[in-house]
């Protein structure tokens, strides 16, 4: 490359482009994982370069790419919607199964001239929002509208959407947990608004108070921010608590109260691992209290890449947007125009996890075995893996009651504090970096998530695929136990 | 009840100002149409297979048996897949972590950026860094990342051919910068003028503006123009002086319907121009499976190419990348397959050659019986589309059209387009949904409807046209008189465009907001050139405005 950094002649450098870039960060992708991929090319050209044969990605919710396999039902429907020419031929029989090939035909019905390489309307295929619906309604109780549904490339775009809309400048504020997905912090700092945080209470597990989300209202309101919305996510990441009902009762009605829009990530809603707790989604708490469209703007967003499904690489998902005026609906549509329309195997995914086989299709008890297998699965990780850090020495852990994560806290002797100080480091970074070096286990430092002052964490997915947790555990417990040994105070 | 939690008044502005025609009020009421059992020909946006153009049969072979990957092991699979289709797949899914179900990374998968590079390199030969190339849910996604990474705030300016694809517009707008329009000029077959260029720069800087970047569209959209060698070495070379980005759109390069010029890269004119040019002008390019005999518009697949931007930029626009997590994976695949093909030899190559030769004849036909089509009409003169996928003709609405519109309280081409919907259930995009000058309107239709519906489509065009035509000149007062002047004021108007940049003006009257789905039309105006006025500041909501600069608000006509 010829262009150098310093090369002021230039009509783009680093000095010279939005801010608002560099000031956003989004830490599941940042500096540990670049560490990790250079560890792995290192480790490709020599197997003995370090104490660990392979690279664990602990980081980033990518199911699929630990291992996971995608449900054959929903693969099976994807193949025939691309190359449909597979629908006229016999052989196709014996290689699909029948309830795949009906829905496939259903769908492509849905599609003016069965085009599946052609935009489409952009909301999203009006068939396909129309099955979105449906599960929704289903799942609730309550009424779903399909031209409420906004399809998109995964539910990040659908975030994005919100903030454009809802931020003009720094005085406006979003209401967004600590710790908290990354995506929030970065797309606020994108379109230059800022984060009001509140704050989890770790102690309850997680818990989200109403006193807090008070407090820190007035707090930001009395420095003159417009606070627009409130952000929570769940189940949560990466905290993975499940809200309860009651709780869930109370932010709607702090929304309501404060004229706030509530923005509800709850992709993890197929993700619940306790018996004791159960996803309630936010549109139908509020229904069930009697809340209709004029009481309460909610955007629910929803993602083909969790669930039991972690179909991740299909950029699938859709936000159902409830309790705006007309005037702002269509706003949002010119909005989601600009983009043309967001991929159509997205779309005819996200249509099938709201509505997968029932009882008595064809495919019912492989999918039904398929998922099970995957949920029960991952409730076993999540337990093992919390159990053994409850274990180490100054590491006290939460259960991942949903979601895909564990977010232990690391009580740190003072010497690693000043240690990573001495590195120019925070003390969280520190010990995530020594961790991946001695064991190729990559997690995320809390600081990307941020996290109450003074304390440290690291977010864990539960994802390595299940024979490989014990060699997890036991690699985590030897690097922790020698950590603490060099750093003890 | 207390406070309104979203309310239209206190949206972001930048949303509301931000307009996008292609989707506007004519495709809404096509859409209303279609639902009443009005059979509409959707001619409105550049989607071949809306319109009945087939998928190319080998790429959606591998896809879907990247999408069933178990059928790979299933005995039969070879009585549904030739073999080369079954090889490109296990290669494409060796390329991927986890297969299509799996983040990759957020740049695109390496492998995937290889071939690109690969193909760029022998399209243009000289060298191409895959570390340069970033996968993209279509072009559009691209453009959004770069422009983000250039705009700062509303003293920075980008400028953007008139007529344009609203895309730029859009972006312009919601990311809160300043559109710069430079014209092409129609008379040239839509040539792009750089004595234009200096004009709308200096402009634009006399209002404080900082020029940033330069986007050219080639082929061009609307326009259908090719852009020269010359040209485009005339281009770069303002651009180094000036010390602008170019912002390539290189999607329709696929897209050639003729043999004089056919299509030549930014990348190698500036390669090919060395130092001091080709290591210092700055420029991405831009490339989508939308388009070409490809036509995968639902695919969501594109990527851009960075020359010259300095590492630590590239990073930046790396992790702005992955707070979007990836790209979809099977668009990457349809980048991959695109950017390599079958070759000659390979099963499948026989079938590839035909479906892709087939389609671009046809639309090179299409083209030409489009362009014919429009020519034989009253008062309609329309350039030949030489690239793309478009038609762009000039409408010569006569003052009793105008008068007609104005009654009816519409933009005089949103006027005719409706009427012409209506009428014949073509469904097109208003010019002034592109940037237009001042007293000038066009329309847009792709080419794409299916060939042998061409001729009928054409007539009904043709039918529709005339007679309007004819009402509307009736309806005039002293017709005669009238339409010699008008003819000679539009004759002295294409002859001698006007050099000057638009500036925005509110619109008065408030007609537009019954009908309209984008609120506040406003409409350009084309200032005389030692009179440009500064334009009034943009109305803000309340705090926020980082920049004291007052810059003018360029926006497009409301549809």
């Amino acid at each position: 490359m010829s262009a150098s950094d310093s090369s002021s002649s230039l009509p783009v450098t680093l000095d010279s482009i939005n801010p608002k870039v560099i000031k956003c960060e989004y830490a599941v992708r940042g500096e540990i994982v670049n560490i990790a991929q250079k560890l792995q090319e290192d480790l490709k050209t020599n197997k003995d370069s370090y104490p660990f044969d392979e690279i664990i990605y602990c980081n980033i919710g990518n199911p699929q790419s630990l291992g996971q396999q995608p449900i054959t039902f929903f693969r099976e429907v994807l193949a025939l919607c691309s190359h449909t020419a597979l629908l006229d031929e016999s052989a196709t029989h014996g290689l699909f199964s029948s309830d795949s090939i009906e829905r496939a035909w259903k769908i492509l019905d849905q599609i003016p001239g069965k085009a599946t390489g052609a935009y489409s309307h952009s909301q999203g295929i009006k068939g396909l929002r129309d099955a979105i619906a449906a599960g929704i309604e289903a799942r609730d109780g309550f009424p779903a509208d399909p031209n409420d549904i906004f399809m998109t490339d995964g539910a990040s775009p659908g975030v994005h959407m919100m903030m454009q809309l809802l931020i003009t400048s720094e005085k406006d504020g979003i209401l967004c947990p600590i710790p908290q997905y990354p995506l929030y912090s970065a797309s606020i700092a994108l379109h230059g608004g800022t984060l009001v945080p509140y704050y989890l209470d770790e102690a309850s597990g997680w818990g989200l108070e109403i006193s807090e989300l008070k407090k820190q209202l007035e707090d930001a309101r009395s420095k003159g921010i417009t606070v627009r919305a409130l952000a929570v996510i769940n189940p949560g990441n990466p905290t993975g608590q499940v809200l309860a009902e009651e709780n869930q009762r109370d932010i709607v009605n702090f929304c309501k109260q404060e004229g706030l829009v509530l923005l509800a990530d709850e992709v993890y809603q197929e993700n619940v691992y306790v018996p004791d707790k159960k996803f309630h989604s936010f549109k139908k708490v509020a229904r069930s209290m009697g809340y209709g469209e004029k009481d309460l703007a909610l955007v629910s967003f929803q993602s083909v890449s969790k669930g039991y499904y972690g179909e991740c690489g299909k950029r699938g998902g859709y936000m159902e947007v409830t309790g705006f005026t007309s005037d702002v609906r269509e706003q949002i549509y010119k909005m989601a125009s600009v983009n043309l329309c967001s991929n159509i195997s997205g779309q005819i995914l996200a249509s099938l996890i709201m509505s997968p086989p029932k009882p008595g299709d064809d495919s019912y008890e492989s999918y039904i075995a398929e998922k099970d297998g995957i949920l029960s699965s991952l409730a076993r990780r999540a337990k093992t893996l919390e159990e053994a850090l409850n274990k180490l020495e100054g590491v006290t852990c939460n259960r991942a009651e949903g979601a895909m994560y564990l977010f232990p806290c690391l009580h740190l002797p003072q010497k690693a504090i000043a240690a990573a100080e001495a590195e120019k480091t925070a003390p969280d970074n520190f010990y995530c970096k020594r961790l991946l070096k001695a064991t190729g286990i990559v997690v995320v430092p809390g600081s990307g998530f941020r996290q109450v002052p003074g304390t440290w964490h690291f977010r864990c997915t539960i994802l390595p695929q299940e024979d490989k947790i014990p060699a997890i555990v036991d690699r985590l417990t030897a690097f922790h136990e020698s950590f603490m040994e060099e750093f003890r105070d | 009840m207390a406070i309104k939690a979203l309310d239209y008044d206190t949206l972001n502005e930048n949303v509301k100002k931000c307009q996008y025609a292609v989707r506007g009020e004519l495709y809404l009421r096509a859409s209303e149409l279609q639902k009443e059992g009005k059979k509409i020909i959707f001619t409105n946006v550049g989607n071949p297979h809306a319109l009945g153009q087939k998928p190319l049969t080998f790429p959606r072979q591998v896809v879907a048996l990247c999408q069933a990957p178990f059928l790979l092991d299933d005995p039969n699979v070879g009585m549904l897949f030739p073999a080369d289709a079954i090889a490109r797949a296990k290669h494409y899914l060796s390329l991927t972590s986890g297969g299509l179900g799996a983040y990759s990374d957020s740049r695109g998968l390496p492998g995937v950026r290889k071939e690109v590079a690969e193909f760029i390199q022998r399209r243009d030969g000289y060298p191409s860094d895959p570390e340069l190339i970033f996968l993209t849910d279509g072009a559009s996604k691209g453009v959004m990342q770069i422009l983000n990474c250039v705009i700062r705030g509303d003293g920075d300016g980008i400028l953007v051919p008139v007529p344009q694809y609203p895309l730029y517009s859009a972006t312009i707008s919601l990311l809160g910068g300043t559109l710069v329009p430079y014209y092409l000029d129609e008379s040239e077959n839509w040539g792009l003028d750089v004595n234009n260029l200096r004009q709308s720069v200096a402009q634009a800087r006399s209002q404080g503006i900082t020029v940033r970047a330069m986007v050219i569209i080639n082929p061009g959209n609307p326009t259908g123009q090719c852009l020269s060698e010359a040209n485009l070495r005339e281009i770069l070379k303002y651009c180094y002086n000036e010390k602008l980005v170019l912002l390539g759109d290189e999607v329709y390069q696929q897209n050639i319907y003729q043999d004089e010029r056919p299509f030549i890269s930014s990348k190698k004119v500036l390669m090919d121009m060395g130092s001091p040019f080709s290591n210092g002008v700055q420029l991405v390019s831009f490339h989508t499976v939308s388009k070409g005999y490809w036509g995968e518009c639902g695919q969501r697949g594109g990527y851009f190419e960075m020359t010259n931007l300095p590492p630590r930029v590239v990073e930046e626009i790396y992790k702005v990348a992955s707070i979007a997590l990836s790209p979809n994976v099977s668009a990457q695949i349809f980048m991959g397959l695109m950017v390599s093909p079958p070759k000659p030899g390979d099963i499948s190559y026989d079938q590839f050659a035909r479906e892709s030769k087939g389609i671009l004849e046809s639309l090179r036909r299409r083209a030409r019986i489009m362009t014919d089509g429009f020519n034989s009409c009253k008062n309609v003169v329309c350039n030949f589309t030489e690239g793309a996928m478009y038609s762009f003709p000039q409408i010569r609405l006569p003052p009793g059209a105008i008068q007609a519109a104005k009654q009816a309280g519409k933009v005089p081409d949103v006027f005719y387009c409706l009427k012409l919907l209506e009428a014949t259930g073509i469904s097109t995009v208003p010019g002034s949904g592109f940037g237009q000058k001042e007293g000038v309107f066009h329309l847009r239709t792709t080419i794409l409807p299916a060939e042998e519906e061409m001729p009928e489509i054409m007539d009904s065009f043709k039918k529709f046209n005339d007679e309007f035509m004819s009402q509307v000149i009736r309806r005039v007062k002293k017709k005669t008189e009238k339409e010699k002047n008008w003819r000679r004021s539009q004759l002295i108007k294409i002859l001698s465009p006007v050099k000057c940049p638009v500036t925005m003006v509110e619109k008065p009257e408030k007609e537009e907001e019954e009908e309209c789905t984008t609120p506040k039309a406003e409409q350009f105006r084309i200032p005389q050139p030692l009179e440009c006025p500064r334009a009034p500041k943009p109305k803000r909501r309340r705090g926020g405005d980082h920049s004291s600069l007052v810059a003018p608000t360029i926006s497009f006509q409301t549809l």
